[in-house]
């Protein structure tokens, strides 16, 4: 997907107006597991509406597989289950009678045929880890993590090409949290998916994905891998973002004269990057 | 379609209207609303014009911000022109079918149609310059004497204070709502009557849950916070009339003085 040159702005010609999105052109890579990252306001919710059509842009273009998605021909509605937007505190748009019948509202309205439905939907229940006894109970009987994976259970039921999570652990535990990041991540490995993961959290993305984009008052502000993003952490702080608190141990036992791996991004590699700093005599 | 809702909405500008006793401002859409359902000639209507463009141009809202409001009730408009159209009796002008129009029916139409044109406008450039806090501040304290009878004013006032503040509220989560479910493919456009109220269920059902979560998470916050009615409550910003609300008072008693003008003088 290539985004070239977005603009967007709310409520334009009123006294509300913001331009949310500046010249955004990004190119997201097919398989690829990318963080957004961005303080509240930053646009990084704008931007990813409108890459699945439920915005448009007010100039600029988007290509989904080769194809201008503002093109008049263009299909909308197969690029939306193409491209499956989990919304944040997505167990707020859950209806059914039952958890399985809910996820099957998305597949439906695919137009497929029932057995096909429900195939998709209980591979994708599967898929997000939600245990079998419960697919036929009620939607709003179970707890806040189970109803999560329910709603994102309805998205991939459209088996979408490229997943959005927009703050997908926004109110959950910690255990929730990790729980779910376990599963994103385990998606995007067994099905070969191209996920996108929105947050406001370093910390919780730095583990997972291979590429960051950091989004500031509407223009991406650093684009690249984790260990690159993160040594700009002065600049990070400046526009109220922070780098993992690993970075920053790091910078310190630097400081201190340890010769620690200071682009070191997860817990693990700053591990074994102090032991291996310890053993040098 | 749903963001073309501005009842109820407040538009932020400085203006004299918007600093306005809220008081001031409710007295005048009383009377001014009382005054459309008074007037039977065009003279009157000038004047209510008059008075409704007026009040438009001082507060400094964008015109075309109200005419959206007028958007929303088009349906209600046309529905009342019809049916005076064609069910006043009285001098036959056209006749076809089982339809009669008749000269009093165009007349009435018209008449009807501008009145509720005016009747919203009016209405809504004052909550549109008036913050509901205010508003209900302003209704609270215009009826306290009704608290002698034993009418709980502060409890309306709250409720209605609650109400105008959950309208927006609950606009951007029908929004919200609308588009995870546009997401996962669901329609809301195309269809007949019955179908698109069909494919209304997935916005509904998900709405109302969150219109109850939220309706008791404020009880319980307003609990906590020892809310226990309106029985020696202070306000933070208490109510105090300034000189150009007695400049705002007498040009709405100038506007009475020409109710009472044109009901008398012109015929």
């Amino acid at each position: 997907m290539i985004l070239d040159k977005i603009n967007y702005t709310y409520s334009r010609d009123t006294a509300y107006e913001r331009h949310a999105l500046k010249d955004v052109s990004l190119k997201l890579e097919d398989g690829q597991f990318i963080g957004i990252i961005g303080h509240t306001g930053s646009g990084k919710s704008t931007l990813i509406q409108h890459l699945n059509g439920l915005m448009r842009a007010d100039s600029g273009t988007i290509f989904f597989n080769g194809e201008n998605i503002y093109d008049k021909e263009y299909d909308i509605r197969t690029l939306r289950a193409k491209v499956g937007l989990v919304f944040q505190y997505p167990e707020h748009q859950l209806f059914e009678a039952t958890v399985f019948q809910d996820v099957c509202f998305g597949p439906k309205n695919q137009k497929l045929p029932k057995e096909e439905v429900e195939a998709r939907a209980a591979d994708a229940l599967r898929a997000a880890g939600l245990p079998e006894n419960l697919w036929q109970q009620s939607p709003f009987e179970l707890s806040g993590g189970q109803k999560r994976r329910a709603a994102i259970a309805g998205v991939l039921a459209m088996r979408p090409q490229m997943l959005i999570l927009d703050e997908p652990t926004a109110g959950l535990d910690p255990r929730g949290r990790d729980e779910i990041f376990e599963q994103v991540a385990g998606m995007h490995r067994d099905l070969h998916m191209t996920v996108v993961l929105v947050s406001h959290s370093m910390e919780d993305v730095a583990n997972y994905v291979e590429r960051l984009i950091v989004m500031n008052r509407g223009q991406v502000m650093l684009d690249g891998t984790p260990r690159h993003v993160f040594s700009y952490y002065k600049e990070l702080e400046a526009v109220g973002l922070a780098a993992p608190q690993v970075t920053y141990l790091m910078h310190e036992l630097r400081k201190a004269g340890l010769s620690v791996d200071v682009n070191a991004t997860t817990k693990d590699e700053a591990k074994a990057s102090i032991l291996k700093a310890l053993a040098r005599p | 379609m749903l963001r073309d809702i501005t009842i109820g909405q407040y538009y932020p500008a400085d203006s004299v209207i918007h600093k306005l006793d809220p008081r001031v401002k409710l007295f005048a859409t009383l009377l001014y609303v009382v005054s459309l359902f008074l007037f039977k000639n065009w003279a009157g209507f000038l004047l209510a014009a008059l008075f409704l463009f007026g009040f438009i141009w001082l507060s400094r809202v964008p015109v075309s911000y109200m005419v959206k409001g007028l958007r929303t009730i088009v349906v209600i408009l046309v529905i009342t022109a019809l049916f005076n159209l064609f069910l006043t009796p009285g001098e036959t002008l056209v006749e076809f079918w089982i339809f009669r129009i008749t000269r009093e029916g165009i007349v009435s139409a018209v008449t009807m149609a501008v009145r509720l044109i005016f009747l919203i406008l009016g209405t809504s450039v004052v909550t549109l310059t008036t913050t509901p806090n205010q508003l209900t501040d302003g209704l609270e304290k215009s009826l306290g004497p009704l608290n002698k009878i034993r009418i709980p004013v502060h409890e309306i006032a709250m409720m209605m204070s609650i109400a105008l503040r959950f309208v927006p509220i609950l606009v951007e989560e029908t929004n919200k709502i609308m588009k995870a479910q546009i997401a996962r493919g669901a329609d809301f456009e195309s269809g007949n009557i019955i179908k698109k109220a069909k494919n209304m269920i997935p916005l509904l059902v998900p709405l109302f849950i969150s219109a109850f979560r939220r309706a008791t998470d404020l009880a319980m916050a307003m609990e906590a916070r020892c809310y226990h009615g309106g029985e020696g409550r202070t306000k933070m910003k208490p109510l105090k009339y300034k000189k150009r609300d007695g400049v705002a008072y007498l040009v709405v008693l100038v506007y009475l003085a020409g109710i009472i003008l044109v009901r008398v003088l012109v015929k």
